[in-house]
């Protein structure tokens, strides 16, 4: 065995060395693995001094080999790659054995974990072997990103990027940017006015001279990797032509059909046909809605092509499919409101006076359906007293386990607005308060000052049916008080349901488009929950806001800034090294059979008529190896996962379970003295 | 007696996008489960060669679990299709070869099925408990090898006396 | 020629195909008659293992040894071949990966001999008799070699210079290897002596990307004489089986069974069609795609490993199927621990 290799066991602390004997594994595998040359165990790998260590031998003791035994590969597989180059070794020289997440973490018995350790590294030390120095290649990054959302989030990341002088495409799939946010009256703690803070950074959005603003338009199809994607976006006819438009709404006056809003207005007010969704969107340009158009419903009226000033309506266009080239893709999808029908015993849908937290904000928002004006749902009265129920689908291992976060103090926000424009009495049922950040405390100190009433419990009913006289008339809130220990029936008048942020129902959708999955909660995930949380698995695709997680404002704003930072910090260096994990096919092995052709989705193998020989494309292959697997004539290798590599794996893993079991060939005695006379 | 128990080994084919960072995150949310299984990172589980499942058993495991992306979310768009098409040949032909498909196992797990995968495997270990070892090199030994050419060469001897 | 190279020609567990394409180079006989005298070869003149015994070893240069080893004499004279021989050449599929002999490792022996000598419908055998390695008659004891559970190849037994693929090998690819052999032009021991790559190299069939929706066999469609059989759904093993035999099989409308063995580098030839006909089918649907396999492909091991069941990776079947396996009594940590 020619090669010389290092194999480095790290304890982690007591993560790795609290389960497993290192030391034990570090002198079984220096004794027993053949081609060891020097097998250390090391506090912490992953410090600069236990780089330093590997480093060091790499040069004194010549090893052309390195084996790190550690945590997941994903997490520092390019600390130690980095570690190998530093010394002069091809990076991808080093294999790395998971001991800490697919061992110690995970096993109880020290003496199992021990040996399963001992078979990890018996296979990486078989497999690095076989390794052969591969150089990532260099691409170039495409200088124009493109953001998916223009709530908040998605707002923040287009300009943080565009200021810095990068091209951004901001693709949003409503008439208007401003997302959930645009829909608010107030935001906590601050109280200060949503559309005071958010609509100047949406006509900042409109007039950047480096941000095409692609409002009504949805992402169809992503293809590429990191530096250079192609994005197909699907605009949406908008019927109004965005050149032509001024904005001066004249249209959206004449237009004869009003048709309820279930977006923006959260189904609390209406709309036209033609329509901006708020006085202030940006882009002023209104849409026309096909589905409730009295034009496209029985071809009669066209008011507003008529009275349009500059002829800016057009009946005829077409969906049209707007292809562009990007370096990185972030995702600020934002989140979906709990369908709290889904609750039946809290009565949504069925009690007229139970509302949802967004059809609240709507009622409280100045320029909303009513005017700001909190009242019932006949439009008129204002109630006396309003309990606001927490917890609806958060929290609850019926719909969603998590704490969606925010609700807390939107309730306690809430619950100011009710006691400012009403006085009514105000009651919110809470599991616990969880008003964790800056000033949040005190704004629920606040509250309990102000005399919102807090009752710890969770509700289990919300109904009409009155059981005392003053319970008649109201809806009786059913809920056990744990703090008095006591059932209590509380009577109101209205009900806030505090909905739970969700996932956007379609955000799996979203997320196989550009190559990214969701969690169990249906969140994105990222690619470390804690050190990464804007990247993901897939390079060049990042993630902001609430679709990574339920997040408040000044959340989303940040996550929105940090995938930007990261973005410009790409487009700045200007190329991304990218792994050569890919397959060439071996043309004299090849026999032009084809069957590899239809089994690559990227379109990265082609068949040459001439040469009768199939050719894999490398800037088009992704590495997964399908092909490789497939090739019926062994003629296609997939770098760093050969046959040999993976086979050589299999035969390390199973140092201890007996191999072939009869005796090679060469092994044999001569044959007995008769036989050779 | 706990140590009596027969410990089966298993291979583990595992996609590096969903059920590999599965394996991590059940690492990570510290689930314990039975230590049989020893993973190989794979690209994806397409990159499966049934030849990787024939090589494991042939070299003593005596299971092997292939895990990738639930269909229709394959990192590569669609290759755990051909994965599925792949393993039902296998698993076919294997049945024919005297080996259960309940020893080469097929499963999805998402990148945050952690959870799952490890009950998967804490199941398919209890099932090969209850089926035994494989030990394929065993299946391959002649019983009267060692005699039979003894047999052989004694007889020879004989024959060249005779001659003589 | 003073100096004849020696020449040993011998059959284990095969059928004599191969010693008639040894003829089927047709006067080129000659030359190889100039070349070798011919010290051993059963087939076709009388000489015995004991003139082999006899000889020292390394007296012949070239042994052709056809045939896999079923039984302690076929070992036996393997063993004895390789220390007599300088160069041992496995020829044909039988010695290099079983063949059709080695398909008998889907059973064993006692499967065999009751198949054999038993329960065969033209058997006449009601006590039952089965062949025994030893019998005693009137105070002798007679003997026969045993007969082992599993065919090995030869090389699998010995340690083998070159493997000369094919059932049986091709004329010109004989001429091929003994020009090679007579010219010293051998390429590294161990290797195959043929190409490096498979039949649809050869095969003059117009190829497309390829999806089928259900696996046909022969009696089953006419094929087209112009497309690619495996196309049409005939289940062809040339994408996995080496060239060497210039597309025959296909060359007639009839789909290659892959009796030139695997490619270059491979060791098990039906895990390369298994994967190859796997990736052609066109359903996502797991029950579709398992009805696609097993009404397509009854008989998956006859299919895949026609020719190299006894070279593969599992060489054979279980000898306790899985199946049978609740009958056995719970396995101890022992018997994992070999």
């Amino acid at each position: 065995m020619a090669e010389r290799i290092g194999v480095y066991v790290c304890h982690c602390g007591s993560n790795i060395a609290g389960t497993v004997d290192v030391e034990e594994a570090t002198r079984w595998a220096g004794e027993n693995l053949p081609g060891v040359a020097i097998a250390r165990d090391y506090k912490f790998l992953c410090s600069s001094l236990g780089q330093a260590l590997i480093r060091d031998d790499i040069q004194e003791h010549g090893l052309t080999r390195v084996v790190v035994a550690a945590c997941s590969p994903h997490l520092h597989e390019k600390t130690f790659r980095r570690a190998c180059a530093n010394a002069g070794l091809n990076s991808f020289l080093l294999q790395m054995a998971n001991i800490r997440e697919h061992v110690s973490w995970v096993t109880r018995s020290k003496e199992a974990a021990t040996e399963k350790v001992k078979s990890l590294i018996a296979g990486a030390v078989a497999r690095v072997q076989h390794h052969r120095p591969l150089e990532p290649t260099p691409v170039p990054v495409n200088p124009h990103t493109l953001v998916i959302g223009g709530g908040i989030a998605g707002i923040q990341a287009a300009l943080e990027l565009a200021d810095a002088g990068y091209p951004v495409y901001l693709v949003e799939r409503e008439p208007s940017i401003g997302g959930h946010m645009a829909q608010f009256d107030k935001t906590f703690p601050t109280l200060d006015c949503a559309a005071c803070i958010l609509t100047p950074k949406m006509s900042e959005v409109g007039q950047h001279e480096h941000i095409k603003l692609l409002t009504w338009s949805e992402l169809e199809e992503v293809s590429g990797s990191i530096g250079n994607f192609k994005a197909r976006i699907r605009r949406k006819a908008r019927y109004v032509k965005e050149e032509t438009c001024t904005g001066c709404g004249l249209c959206i006056e004449k237009c004869p059909r009003k048709v309820v809003d279930e977006v923006f207005e959260a189904g609390m007010g209406y709309r036209k046909a033609i329509y901006t969704p708020f006085p202030q969107a940006v882009p002023k340009i209104p849409v026309i809605d096909p589905k409730s158009c009295i034009w496209f419903e029985r071809q009669r009226c066209r008011a507003c092509e008529k009275l349009c000033p500059t002829n800016a309506i057009d009946f005829d266009q077409q969906d049209e499919i707007l292809e562009v080239d990007v370096g990185n893709i972030i995702l600020a999808t934002g989140w979906d409101l709990f369908d709290c029908r889904r609750i039946p015993q809290y009565g949504y849908g069925r009690l007229a006076n139970v509302f949802t937290s967004l059809e609240f904000e709507r009622m409280c928002n100045a320029s909303g359906p009513t005017g700001g004006r909190v009242v019932l749902r006949d439009g008129v009265t204002e109630p006396e007293s309003v309990c606001i129920v927490h917890c609806v689908g958060s929290r609850d291992s019926h719909y969603n386990p998590y704490c969606s976060g925010i609700c807390c103090m939107l309730s306690l926000k809430m619950g100011h607005l009710i006691l400012e424009k009403t006085g009514a009495k105000v009651y919110a049922c809470y599991i616990d308060m969880r008003p964790n950040k800056k000033d949040y405390e005190e704004f629920y100190q606040r509250l309990l000052e102000e005399g919102m009433l807090f009752v710890r419990g969770k509700v289990a009913e919300v109904t009409d049916v009155a059981r005392t006289p003053p319970e008649e008339g109201k809806l009786i809130v059913q809920v056990e008080d744990t703090l008095l220990g006591k059932q209590r029936r509380i009577p109101v008048d209205m009900v806030v349901l505090m909905g739970a942020i969700e996932q956007r129902r379609d955000a799996r959708e979203t997320g196989l488009k550009v190559g990214i999955s969701c969690s169990m909660a249906g969140w994105f995930i990222e690619r470390h929950p804690k050190l990464d949380p804007i990247a993901t698995m897939t390079e060049g695709i990042f993630i902001a806001g609430a679709c990574q997680g339920p997040k408040d404002i000044p959340d989303a704003v940040a996550q929105g800034a940090a995938a930007a930072a990261r973005v410009a910090g790409m487009i700045s260096k200007g190329t991304v090294m990218i792994e050569p994990v890919v397959a060439t096919i071996d043309e004299e092995k090849c026999s032009g059979c084809r069957i590899c052709n239809n089994l690559c989705p990227f379109n990265a193998i082609d068949f040459l008529d001439d040469e009768k020989v199939s050719r894999v494309n490398a800037v088009l292959c992704k590495g997964c190896g399908t092909c490789v697997a497939a090739c019926p004539a062994a003629a296609i290798t997939g770098a760093h996962f050969s046959t040999e590599q993976v086979e050589a794996e299999i035969d390390g893993l199973l140092w201890d379970a007996g191999g072939d079991g009869e005796p090679a060939p060469t092994d044999q005695p001569e044959l007995a003295p008769a036989a050779t006379e | 007696m706990e140590r009596e128990r027969f410990e089966p080994r298993i291979i583990g084919f595992f996609c590096n996008w969903c059920s590999y960072r599965a394996a991590d995150g059940a690492g990570t949310a510290r689930v314990k489960y039975a230590p049989n299984v020893r993973v190989i990172r794979l690209m994806c589980s397409g990159r499966v060669d049934p030849s990787f499942v024939l090589k494991a058993l042939a070299s003593g495991a005596d299971g092997v679990l292939i895990a990738g992306c639930h269909p229709g979310e394959c990192h590569y768009i669609e290759q755990n299709y051909k994965t599925m098409r792949r393993y039902a040949m296998l698993t076919q032909t294997l049945r024919a070869l005297g080996i259960s498909e309940r020893r080469v196992r097929l499963v999805w797990a998402s990148a945050a099925e952690g959870t799952q995968l490890a009950a998967a495997v804490d199941e398919m270990v209890e099932d090969l408990r209850l089926l035994g070892p494989l030990h394929w090199s065993a299946n391959l030994r002649e019983e009267d090898h060692e005699a039979a050419f003894e047999h052989i060469l004694h007889e020879h001897e004989q024959a060249m006396e005779v001659t003589r | 020629m003073a100096d004849k190279g020696k020449l040993a020609i011998y059959w284990a567990a095969s059928c004599g195909g191969c010693e008639i394409s040894i003829l089927a180079i047709n006067e080129k006989i000659l030359d190889v008659a100039a070349a070798f005298d011919i010290v051993f070869c059963p087939c076709i003149m009388d000489t015995k293992a004991r003139d082999v015994e006899k000889m020292p070893d390394g007296t012949i240069d070239v042994c052709l040894f056809n045939g896999g080893i079923r039984t302690s004499e076929q070992e036996y004279m393997a063993r004895l071949l390789r220390q007599k021989s300088k160069v041992l050449v496995a020829f044909g599929s039988c010695a290099q990966e079983g063949c059709i002999p080695g398909l008998a490792n889907v059973t064993d022996r006692a499967e065999i001999f009751d198949a054999v000598y038993c329960t065969s419908a033209s058997v006449d055998n009601p006590g039952r008799a089965v062949p025994q390695t030893e019998t005693r008659v009137n105070g002798f004891l007679l003997s026969l070699p045993v007969f082992y559970d599993t065919v090995r190849t030869l090389g699998q037994t010995v340690p083998v210079d070159y493997y000369l693929p094919g059932c049986p090998p091709e004329a010109p690819r004989i001429w091929d290897a003994i020009v090679a052999i007579l010219e010293g032009k051998l390429p590294a021991p161990g290797s195959v002596i043929g190409a490096q790559t498979t039949v649809c190299d050869e095969c003059p069939r117009q190829r497309n990307e390829k999806k089928v929706k259900a696996f046909k066999r022969t009696w089953q469609i006419i094929p087209d004489e112009d497309t690619c059989l495996l196309e049409q759904g005939l289940l062809c093993c040339g994408p996995a089986t080496r060239a060497g035999c210039d597309a025959r099989c296909p060359r007639v409308n009839s789909p290659c069974i892959g009796c030139y063995g695997p490619n270059a580098g491979v060791q098990d030839q039906g895990a390369r069609l298994m994967t190859a006909l796997a990736s052609v089918i066109d359903s996502q649907d797991p029950a579709e795609i398992d009805r696609i396999i097993s009404e397509g492909i009854p008989d998956p091991v006859g299919t895949f490993y026609r020719f190299s069941l006894a070279n593969s990776l599992l060489r054979r079947a279980a000898k306790v199927p899985d199946e049978q396996r609740h009958e056995l009594p719970l396995p101890k940590a022992a018997g994992a621990q070999e």
